[in-house]
This record gives structure tokens, C-alpha cells and sequence, in this order.
């Protein structure tokens, strides 16, 4: 039996399925920092390491367990790290270095409620906008966010594989609730599991050029230390990895990292729906508020109003596309988020004024009872 | 999974089947966490029910407030907090005083009598010495068990067989006999007390 891989059924939090699913990814090297309500994926990851030939390390601080997860990577090891807000913070450069460098990497955040220390034991979803421009200057990324320790088992892996694919970090948005949560999570069999790994390249070394496109946009990864030349930088780099100081060279970086994302939106971007056939008006939610959404949608049907909801496995990059035809054809949408309206603004800006998008938010340190949900339904509809 | 149809429809289930929402109350480093862990991992994976565990707590390691949420149920559970549990247990005093105003009415209210003082309180309710029992077995960091037998016979809501097993895969190594022990002293404990109540109302009938 493959040790990383603990096929069976189990009953476990989403931060232990956060740390199953990396494992049975692939994942080998976890750099990370303790930090509520993140730290039993490295505890449960540092205790199964050893078991699977991997390596654990508890740097510093979390500005360098995000560059030993850009340095683990580099070396050719599936890498992640795990974190919550004031964590999250400090990743934020070295996210846009790997984001430069097109590092595949994972980056779990187990939201709690912020700003700054804010409330360590509790939860929130107040980093959603960080998540997708936290880091300075303007790119794409990629954010799962999973609603069960079920979903966290196989959005892990999912994770892995799309930043694997698009050599790319990949973010998992969780929040303390279902990192807290402890559930039934069924872990199939290790040949059942899809493990994707990054492109590698083929014929001459020393004609390699690192950052040279394959054919969906993503060049080729070489590991350090194998002959193949690599120079890699955050400075705006040519094909080979150099600096290139030109308005030319930065067009053509970026118009290449921002696209091997947006050229891919059917392959990123994952959603569910819920009672939407016949939806007059939309819940949209992710993570743990959208199992409030889904008790609501059911309390609000039984009272005749003919809600539905659509959840985001994916957050970014935004569905866009599924916001604006539903727009044509509903009365209207709520955003169910623990913050004071984030993805609420995207769904917004989708819906184009066509019709009203409303929020049903939290500061944090609470779920959001389905009630709320009723009541903005109610009073905005 | 794709960015420009339709997305993917969810199973949807039509009536609610049912199910018993728990909370477990007491203070850090009483194993209430373990307790609710114990009690939803038998439910799921002895019964083959649904079930849901959410832990609440503080900043402290131990001495304060600290309580377990546990759904457990036939179908689904969209919600996972408890609002207004079938079954309070509480092993604090604060603890009590804070969730017993939650509790259903016509729930169930299980205590430790040492530790819980039910005063106001006008229905029934079933206590018991876990604590002091667990000091006569040697670990007072046993009472949880103690209070998981106690539970199981009185409430139903898992099975024997799913409880005891449950306690013995999640008890330390080396301490599945003990805690097994005292899973049974809390169960024979409430056996005898349901048994004394069917005696006296029989003979109240009889009378």
C-alpha cells in the first residue's frame, strides 16, 4: 500500500484533509510557520513526512517558509505551505516571486478573522481580495475554496495539479470553520488519483531556454542541479531567464503570465449549482458559507421564494462569464461571504446594473446563520 | 467545470431526514474536542450515519470555555452549528450556564453533579459523577469517557458497539483498556439509574 495515500474512510477536519490531499498529490516538501487555525496541517504534515521520503521545516517566519517553498519546488519536490491572514501577509512578495518565476507551489489559507491579529481562533473570509492582488504589480492567480474537509482532501489535490499544469502558485482559500470542521472524508485509491506533474524539458541543455513557451503557454521546467541552464529572477526576464530591462520584454512576459490563465478558463474555473434551473434569484457563496447557502436556499424554497445557488470551487479567476448570463436572466443575486462585501463586488460588476447584486456579509469571527441569508432575500427582493 | 456553460448540478435531496444536533460544554483540557471527535467518528464511521463536528475554543490550552458541536444525521448537513441542540451535555458550570438556554425544549440535559449546579432548570435531567468516578479509576482526565457511556446509554443517539470502538481508535496508545473501562462504568452507571426510574414509576403506577 502506498503510505501517502491512507485509502479508507475517515473522520477528519479540513486542516488534516488539507495536509491527506497534499500527500496523496505528490506534495514532499512543507516549509512552513505555525499560526492559528493553520497549524495542524503542519503538525499532521510533519508527523506523515517522514513516513513518505518527504521533508518538513518550520522556518523563521512565513516570509521564508514561502521562499523555502520556491527554493523546494525549484529542486524539483511538489511544494506548499500553509498559513492565515498575518501569515498570508508576509507570503505576499515571495507569492509574486514565484508568480515571476513561474514556481508551481500550493498555498493554503485558513481564513480567520482580521484586520491584523484580529481573531486568531475564529474564522473569517476577509482575504479574498488579498489573495488576488495582495501581491504588488498586476497578474493572474489562481484561488480553490473548499466548503467541507471532503472538498479540502481533493481541492488540495486539484491545487496541486492546476499549479503543477500552469507553473504557478495556487491558492487554497479555506477558513477556520472547515479547517475546524471534522466530517466523513473518503480518500480512494492511490491509482484512482490524478497526479499531474509539470512539463519537462526535452533534447539539448545547453540550448535549453528556460522560459520558452510550450505549446498551451507554459514553458518547460527544468530542475536545478540536473544541466540544463536556468537563470531564474523577478526582474522582467527574456526566454533565457535574463533581465531584460525593455518595455518590450515586459509586454511580452506578462501578456504570457497573465495569459496562460486566462487562456485556460475552462480548464480553471469550477462551479456548482444548486436549484439554479429555475432560480429567480442567485446565492452566490463559496467555503463555508456556502453550506449556509445551501440550508437557505432550502428554507427559502419552502417559503416560496425561488432562490438557487451557484458555488465557486474556483474564486479566481472569477466566473465572470457565468455571473453575466445569469445576470440576462434572473431578478437578482446574493453574495453570502464572512467579510463586508469582496466577491460581492465582482458578482456585482458582472451583473453589469442589469439587475441587483446584494450582500449578506460578516466582519467575522462567526459563520452566517441561513436566517441572514432569508432576511436579505426578503427585504431586497 | 466549465467557464462558459452551465454549471454542474448538485443531488438534491427533498426531505429532510432526521437527525440529533448535540453540544458538549465544559472547560479546556477536559476532553470536550475529544469527546465530540469520539462521538461524531462513531456516527460516521460505526453507524455509516452523517455527521459534523465543530470545535470551539479560546486562546488558552486549558481552563476556558471550550464546547464540541456534533450533528449527527440520516441525510446531509448543509449547516454544521448547532443552534438549538436535541442533547446539551455539560461538564462546567459556566459551560451550562451558557448553552442551557439553547437546549430544545423537551431535550435532553446530561451533567456532571459535581461540577454542574442545574438550578432553574424545571425539566428532567440525568447527571452523574464522571469526574469523581474517574478519580476512582485512577485518571481524572478520564471523566469524558466516563460521561460518552453515560451518553450513549442514555441518549441512543450512537450505537454501543460504534461508541466503544470509536473510543478505543482514538484514546492513546496503550490506554484502550483503561478508557474502555471507564466507557463501560458510565454506561452501566446510567443503566442502573434508567433501570431505578422504570422500578419507581412502576411503582407509582402501581400504587
Amino acid at each position: 500500500m502506498n503510505p501517502a495515500v491512507l485509502t479508507g474512510e475517515h473522520f477528519m477536519t479540513g486542516d488534516v484533509a488539507c495536509a491527506e490531499g497534499a500527500l496523496a498529490a505528490g506534495c514532499r516538501f512543507f516549509g512552513g510557520y505555525p499560526i492559528t487555525p493553520a497549524t495542524e496541517i503542519a503538525e499532521h504534515i510533519s508527523a506523515r513526512m517522514p513516513e513518505v521520503g518527504g521533508t518538513f521545516i518550520q522556518m523563521e517566519d512565513e516570509i521564508a517558509a514561502m521562499a523555502s517553498v520556491i527554493g523546494g519546488s525549484c529542486a524539483g519536490v511538489k511544494s506548499m505551505t500553509a498559513t492565515s491572514g498575518p501569515g498570508f501577509s508576509l507570503m505576499m512578495e515571495n507569492i509574486g516571486l514565484a508568480i515571476c518565476t513561474e514556481t508551481p507551489c500550493v498555498v493554503a489559507n485558513v481564513q480567520r478573522a482580521g484586520p491584523s491579529t484580529g481573531l486568531p481562533t475564529q474564522g473569517a473570509q476577509g482575504d479574498m481580495l488579498q489573495a488576488r492582488w495582495g501581491s504588488h504589480g498586476h497578474y493572474e492567480i489562481i484561488a480553490l475554496a473548499p466548503s467541507s474537509p471532503q472538498e479540502t482532501f481533493y481541492q488540495t489535490i486539484r491545487a496541486f495539479n492546476l499549479s503543477e499544469t500552469y507553473r504557478m502558485p495556487v491558492l487554497i482559500m479555506t477558513d477556520e470553520m472547515v479547517g475546524h470542521l471534522s466530517e466523513r472524508v473518503v480518500i480512494p485509491k492511490a491509482k484512482t488519483i490524478k497526479s499531474v506533474s509539470r512539463p519537462r524539458p526535452k533534447g539539448r541543455k545547453d540550448r535549453f531556454k528556460p522560459f520558452e513557451p510550450g505549446p498551451n503557454g507554459v514553458p518547460p521546467m527544468a530542475i536545478a542541479g540536473e544541466g540544463y541552464n536556468i537563470h531564474v529572477t523577478g526582474l522582467t526576464h527574456d526566454e533565457m531567464g535574463y533581465p531584460d530591462m525593455t518595455v518590450e520584454a515586459q509586454d511580452k512576459m506578462m501578456a504570457r503570465l497573465v495569459g496562460k490563465v486566462r487562456r485556460n478558463l475552462d480548464d480553471i474555473i469550477s462551479t456548482e449549482g444548486y436549484r439554479l434551473e429555475d432560480a429567480e434569484i442567485v446565492i452566490v457563496s463559496y467555503g463555508v458559507s456556502a453550506r449556509t447557502s445551501l440550508a437557505a436556499v432550502e428554507e427559502a424554497r419552502d417559503q416560496g421564494i425561488k432562490a438557487g445557488l451557484l458555488k465557486l470551487n474556483t474564486v479566481w479567476p472569477f466566473p465572470e462569464d457565468q455571473i453575466r448570463r445569469l445576470s440576462e436572466r434572473v431578478k437578482g443575486f446574493v453574495t453570502v461571504e464572512i467579510n463586508l462585501g469582496q466577491i460581492h463586488l465582482e458578482v456585482e460588476r458582472c451583473a453589469c446594473g442589469k439587475v441587483p447584486a446584494l450582500l449578506a456579509g460578516h466582519p467575522g469571527g462567526t459563520i452566517i446563520p441561513p436566517d441572514q441569508v432569508i432576511e436579505t432575500l426578503k427585504e431586497g427582493f | 467545470m466549465n467557464a462558459y456553460e452551465e454549471p454542474k448540478t448538485m443531488t438534491r435531496v427533498k426531505e429532510q431526514p432526521p437527525r440529533q444536533e448535540i453540544t458538549i460544554t465544559g472547560f479546556g483540557g477536559q476532553g470536550i474536542v475529544l469527546a465530540g471527535r469520539i462521538l461524531g467518528k462513531a456516527a460516521v464511521l460505526g453507524d455509516h450515519k452523517q455527521s459534523t463536528l465543530v470545535q470551539s475554543y479560546g486562546p488558552e490550552a486549558r481552563g476556558g470555555a471550550c464546547s464540541a458541536q456534533v450533528i449527527i444525521s440520516e441525510g446531509p448537513i448543509h449547516y454544521p452549528y448547532v443552534r438549538h441542540p436535541d442533547i446539551l451535555v455539560s461538564m462546567s458550570q459556566t459551560g451550562f450556564d451558557k448553552f442551557i438556554d439553547q437546549l430544545k425544549e423537551g431535550g435532553t440535559l446530561l451533567i456532571d453533579q459535581d461540577l454542574v449546579q442545574p438550578q432553574s432548570i424545571e425539566g428532567d435531567f440525568f447527571s452523574i459523577p464522571s469526574t469523581r468516578i474517574a478519580e476512582e479509576l485512577g485518571r481524572k482526565m478520564m471523566a469524558n469517557i466516563i460521561m460518552l457511556g453515560f451518553f450513549t446509554a442514555i441518549t441512543g443517539a450512537v450505537s454501543v458497539k460504534a461508541a466503544r470502538d470509536s473510543v478505543v481508535s482514538s484514546v492513546p496508545k496503550g490506554t484502550e483498556e483503561m478508557n474502555s473501562k471507564a466507557f463501560n462504568k458510565g454506561y452501566d452507571y446510567a443503566v442502573a439509574l434508567l433501570k431505578g426510574r422504570e422500578k419507581k414509576a412502576k411503582g407509582r403506577a402501581g400504587a
